[in-house]
């Protein structure tokens, strides 16, 4: 938090790091260089080779050209573990947890060597419960990690990296899953690690937090450094146009005209498996022409609403209606008959199979429909012609309908399964995380998509851990915790740390 | 190092690779024949000699292909679905038991019943007999491939029972062996005086049927959606299980029709070796294959080939039989890391 | 009741660890496989090769424990091939395995065949003999059962105990369990998954060979074909029964052993002149199934079984 960090100790330095896969060059000559007790942010865009980058320093890709120091020392290209070693721990977005062991077990994980025994548990057990206390990261170290809850798991992944003696903590979109209140005790153990004299890389696509905890920023984009500059010098606008290399303009939706009820949840149960959480008796409707925003923290029961809405689930007791009619025995087949359309939350696991072609994907949902299939005999060509449809409507920049969907890039995919979705005019549309991991070019126009369909009469439900797309998009809001949900607020009544704290759990008891 | 995909193979990869890992598997198998001090040119000879050198040894060959078409195709359907089928052997044991059942008087049945009808009794219990694990793996998430294979354990030791109880040919002096099939029930032979019967014709059949339903039916587009990405597959509204007990009918009925043309066609009546491991083999040919029902025929004349022509070579040449079972094998292991070579190259960090 | 004279006789549980003993290590091989997440359906091949390379080698001239080494050397060779194929290339461990068990049962026969050409009926070796423990032998029923075996079955109950120690109380088995149960945990640690994975692939292997060498040098004293019978499969069904827990597996093998040794008595009894010999033989086969049945539901197993390994996937 400090300007003099040029007069200090170099701990971190990437030298002209390039990295080609194929035709794609990923980094492309990138210089970084961290000071001893100093907080850079890493600026960037999905795809813009931040990932690529830390996947370099850490040894699982090796560079085309390029080097890595740390504290002085080269690392050998593609060792892993070398930088480990050195001292720089890595907190991963998707955390690199096993859920079947303990916490403390997460942690000794590779600490010790293979072939020792191992001993000195109760020593170990005792320095992460100091640690924790010293960092401000309370956590159970007997706890099975499945058992956690998003927060907590964050927490075992930073007394990981500070268990083996990091002094470079390197966090990757850390924010994304939290509330703003856990964002905030995670900046103040950011702070603590500095005054004891760690360095912390920050990457993060949100602005704002870049601006509150980083000393300097550097930007990415396409490979390529494009900025670097002194946080106290720049201004969140400035670093936006760096990151997208245009100006940007978020999709802002007009007044809404709700219409009528188009599905309604009562006590609804269900806790379908492969959930922590489960639906706790909760109460839903959408309505047309409305775009309902569902936030909270991820595992809090948002994958258990979206199966229930997606067809994959069944309510386990409560009512579902449609319109005024009770809903038909659930299936997805009976939610794609009840003019549901779907974007599911991972589009590679769900959403697509990847050795099937673009056109074998757009169809996957509608083959049975007498356009496509008559008496069990597929209409390739008219699959093929509909898939064309879908390509052009909704812009897939794509080799051709009969490329396998494996090698489009997120966007694209996410397009095409828009696409899919939004072709039949649903009514209801369920967008679970519709423009996670997107660039900002596909963010804007799954948006913009997802308005048009408000404004033509569709009952939205997006589901999103970003509160920011949430205030942004939502006509109505609603947060879920425990599986429980808050009362509606309309757009533009609460704040942020407002809904951080009902995402935090605050406010049910008094609500029900 | 990495797997990296290709994103357009050329000819040259998606033909070579697979080339390539036969060539290997020869290798492998020649270097094996220089252990036993035979010459590996000599006796690669003698294999193709006997399985082509003569019209007696082709026609042995596509008897011997005949059965492992079934087989072949079987598995091939399953494992399109991802549907660990390694049960094709009671399957087939299922197909043979049915034959001799419905073809014979033997369990107080009023006499041989029209062809197609034990045909299709065979296909039907082969299905049924997939059924049982197939509805353990939805219901109760069991693997299949454990079920399936101790599946055929009980099955031999159940025909086996029967050949030495109700099933016992009279005439078998002591030998664990059904009665004969009335000639009503048997298969002709296509062509008079030479020996190859309907059952190839019938396999050859049964590869288009396949072939057809994998590329242009609503149920061969789920198994292939199914069988890649089951997860995406139910969420689109595809019925995962019901697709699967569906694959199960069909790879179990095929199963059992290689039990139906051996004993119709081939044998007459039903043994304890009836199959030297048709089953297991079938895998070899549906992955050799690539899974391709067409390719399947190919496949199994191909490896039948391989069976006929090691048992006159070893005859000659003294190499223990089992060279055609390794050098099956190796390729089998070959083709799965050729396939993959085809579609992935191997990148540097 | 007869069944109950059986039930209380020595010899029938002495007969029962002997029949669960193989198992045992050939359990314990896939256990280390599946833990590490590799399935290994090899096992029914390298337990054949295991039987006859054990042997062959005590029959051209070498002790026994030397026999039981190169069962061991030749299962971890198609371990070895198994793990290059499945691990760093990540091809269907289903196929792989269903591969290398048609490969290995070949070889071996194969190898037999040209060793042995002229042999008519198969020559026999001096195989392991019991070794009875002072003391412990003479506690009744139990002392003969378990304490009066040859020295392969005690190194079975030792893999079992060794097995266990490595995967609970050290940091190679909490390496080798996080590999199975997620292996970007293992790979952000800074090891190596393609290292823990192959090598728990290998070990497992030279376990299952010696399984399939106890056949040829302590149960019986020579090799023939389909000796190995389904061992090998059912031991894939042991695992799963004991829920991936080395003592639940032991326990799992001697209970099946024991079911095994029951329906071999019990075709000598009046129930043997009334039903055929066959039903008793598909006793162990049905068992495996209702054992797979039952734990189902229970078992967890580990989250990245059969799942391939892409280091730096994205």
């Amino acid at each position: 938090m400090t300007n003099t960090a040029e007069a200090r100790e170099v701990v971190l330095r990437l030298n002209g790091i390039t990295k080609r896969f194929g035709s794609l060059t990923a980094n492309d000559s990138v210089d970084v260089t961290l000071h001893r007790g100093e907080v850079i942010a890493l600026l960037g865009e999905n795809g813009a080779g931040k990932t690529t980058l830390m996947n370099i320093l850490f040894g699982h890709y090796t560079a085309d050209e390029g080097t890595v120091e740390v504290f002085g020392r080269t690392l050998a290209p593609g060792a892993t573990g070398a930088a480990l070693k050195a001292g720089v721990g890595m907190v991963h977005q998707h955390f690199t947890l096993a859920g079947n062991l303990t916490v403390l077990d997460n942690i000794l994980l590779g600490t010790a060597p293979l072939w020792s025994l191992g001993r000195g548990r109760r020593e170990a057990q005792a320095r992460v419960r100091k640690l924790a206390a010293d960092f401000g990261l309370a956590v159970h170290p007997g706890a099975k990690v499945g058992t956690l809850s998003v927060g907590e798991r964050q927490r075992v992944e930073i007394l990981k990296a500070l268990y083996r003696d990091a002094r470079v903590l390197i966090l990757d979109e850390p924010t994304a899953v939290l509330t703003p209140q856990e964002s905030d005790a995670l900046f103040e153990t950011l702070r603590k690690a500095v005054d004891q004299g760690l360095s912390v890389i920050f990457i993060s696509h949100k602005l704002h937090e870049v601006m509150a905890i980083s000393d300097r920023v550097l930007v990415l984009r396409h490979g390529k450094l494009v900025g670097e500059t002194p946080t106290a010098e720049t201004t969140p606008h400035a670093l936006a146009e760096l990151m997208v290399g245009a100006e940007i303009a978020q999709p802002v939706p007009s007044e809404a005209k709700p219409g009528a009820t188009l599905l309604s949840l009562r006590s609804v149960f269900a806790h379908p498996p492969g959930h922590r959480t489960g639906l706790q008796g909760i109460d839903l409707d959408l309505r047309a022409g409305q775009i309902l925003g569902l936030a909270g923290v991820s595992g809090n029961g948002q994958g258990a609403l979206a199966e229930l809405i997606s067809g994959e689930a069944k309510p386990q007791s409560g009512e579902m209606r449609l319109g005024n009619k009770a809903a038909p025995p659930w299936s997805p087949r009976a939610a794609l008959a009840a003019q549901i359309g779907r974007i599911p939350e991972d589009r590679h696991s769900t959403g697509s199979i990847a050795d099937f072609s673009l056109t074998e994907n757009a169809i996957l949902e509608s083959y049975k429909d007498t356009a496509l299939s008559r008496a069990g005999w597929m209409r390739w060509s008219a699959a093929e012609a509909f898939a064309k449809q879908v390509i052009s409507r909704y812009d897939v920049r794509c080799p051709g309908p009969e490329a396998r969907i494996r090698l489009l890039s997120g966007g694209n995919m996410q397009k095409l399964i828009l696409g899919r979705a939004l072709e039949s005019n649903p009514r209801i549309i369920l967008a679970n995380q519709p423009v996670r991991g997107l660039d900002i070019g596909a963010v804007t126009y799954v948006q913009k998509r997802l308005i048009a369909a408000r404004d033509a009469g569709a009952a939205i439900l997006l589901i999103s851990e970003d509160l920011d797309e949430i205030l942004g998009l939502a006509d109505v809001i609603r947060v879920m915790s425990e599986g429980r949900l808050s009362p509606e607020f309309l757009r533009g009544s609460m704040t942020a740390t407002e809904l951080g704290r009902w995402m935090a759990g605050e406010g049910f008891d008094r609500a029900a | 190092m990495r797997l990296e995909p290709v994103a357009k193979p050329t000819v040259a990869r998606a033909l070579g690779f697979p080339v390539a890992a036969l060539a290997l598997s020869v290798v492998v198998a020649s270097l094996l024949v220089l252990l036993a001090g035979a010459n590996p040119f000599a006796t690669l000879g003698l294999i193709l000699k006997g399985a082509a050198g003569s019209q007696f040894a082709a026609l042995e060959t596509l008897n011997r292909a005949t059965p492992l078409i079934f087989t072949g195709l079987a598995v091939a359907v399953a494992f399109r679905a991802k549907l660990w089928n390694i049960g094709a052997e009671a399957q087939l044991y299922m197909g043979a038991l049915l034959t001799v059942v419905f073809g014979t008087s033997a369990l107080g049945l009023p006499g041989p019943q029209p062809l197609i009808l034990i045909g299709l009794a065979a296909m039907i219990g082969g299905a049924l007999i997939l059924l049982g694990p197939v509805i353990l793996k939805t219901r109760f998430g069991v693997d299949e491939v454990v079920t399936t294979l101790l599946l055929n354990f009980i099955m031999l030791l159940f025909i086996s029972l029967l050949l030495e109880g109700p099933l016992k040919d009279p005439m078998g002096m002591g030998w664990p062996k059904s009665p004969r099939l009335d000639p009503d029930a048997r298969l002709p032979r296509i062509v008079d005086g030479l020996r190859l019967h309907w059952g190839f014709a019938l396999a050859l059949i049964c590869a288009a049927v396949v072939w057809v339903i994998e590329t242009r039916t609503t149920l061969g587009y789920e198994i292939r959606a199914v069988g890649q990405n089951p997860r995406a597959a139910r969420f689109a509204g595809i019925p995962v299980n019901l697709v699967l007990l569906k694959t199960a009918l069909l790879s179990g009925g095929l199963a059992a029709l290689a039990g139906f043309s051996e004993v119709a066609g081939l044998k007459g009546s039903l043994t304890l070796d009836l199959s030297p491991g048709f089953g297991y083999t079938g895998i070899v040919v549906a992955m050799l294959a690539l899974l391709h029902p067409l390719g399947v025929v190919v496949s199994a004349i191909f490896v039948a080939g391989v069976f006929v022509g090691a048992d006159s070579m070893s005859r000659a040449a003294g190499v223990p039989t089992y060279i055609a079972d390794i050098l099956l094998a190796t390729a089998l292991l070959f083709m799965v890391l050729a396939i993959l070579l085809t579609r992935f190259r191997i990148v540097r960090g | 009741m007869e069944i109950f004279e059986i039930l209380l006789s020595a010899s029938f549980w002495a007969a029962a660890v002997r029949i669960a003993s193989p198992l045992i290590f050939a359990s314990m091989g896939e256990l280390i496989c599946e833990r590490a997440g590799v399935l290994n359906l090899g096992i029914e091949g390298i337990m054949v090769v295991g039987a006859f390379a054990g042997w062959m080698a005590v029959y051209a001239g070498t002790g026994l424990w030397v026999g039981v080494g190169v069962a061991m050397a030749a299962g971890m060779l198609f371990g070895l091939l198994h793990a290059t194929l499945t691990v760093p290339f990540g091809l269907s461990q289903h196929v792989v395995g269903l591969g290398i068990t048609l490969l290995a049962t070949s070889a071996a026969y194969y190898a037999y065949r040209l060793a042995l050409p002229e042999v008519t009926s198969p020559p026999r070796i001096i195989p392991f003999q019991l070794y009875e423990v002072p003391l412990l032998s003479q506690i009744p029923i139990l002392g003969q059962a378990l304490f009066n075996q040859t020295p392969l079955t005690y190194l079975a109950f030792a893999v079992v105990g060794v097995t266990a120690f490595v995967l609970y109380r050290t940091p190679l088995g909490l390496a080798l369990r996080a590999a199975g149960e997620n292996p970007s945990a293992v790979e952000a640690q800074g090891l190596s998954v393609t290292a823990l994975r192959m090598g728990a692939v290998i070990v497992g292997s030279g376990l299952m060979a010696v399984g399939g060498a106890f056949l040829t040098m302590s149960a019986f004293d020579s090799f023939f074909f389909e000796m190995v019978n389904g061992r090998g499969w059912i031991c894939i069904a042991l695992v799963v029964f004991g829920a991936w827990r080395p003592g639940k597996a032991l326990l799992g093998a001697l209970l099946f052993a024991a079911f095994d040794a029951l329906q071999i008595r019990l075709q000598q009894t009046g129930l043997g002149m009334l039903v055929p010999y066959q039903v008793f033989l598909m006793i162990p086969y049905i068992l495996s199934i209702l054992a797979l049945i039952l734990m189902s539901r229970r078992a967890e197993v580990p989250a990245a079984l059969m799942v391939p390994y892409n280091r730096g996937e994205r």
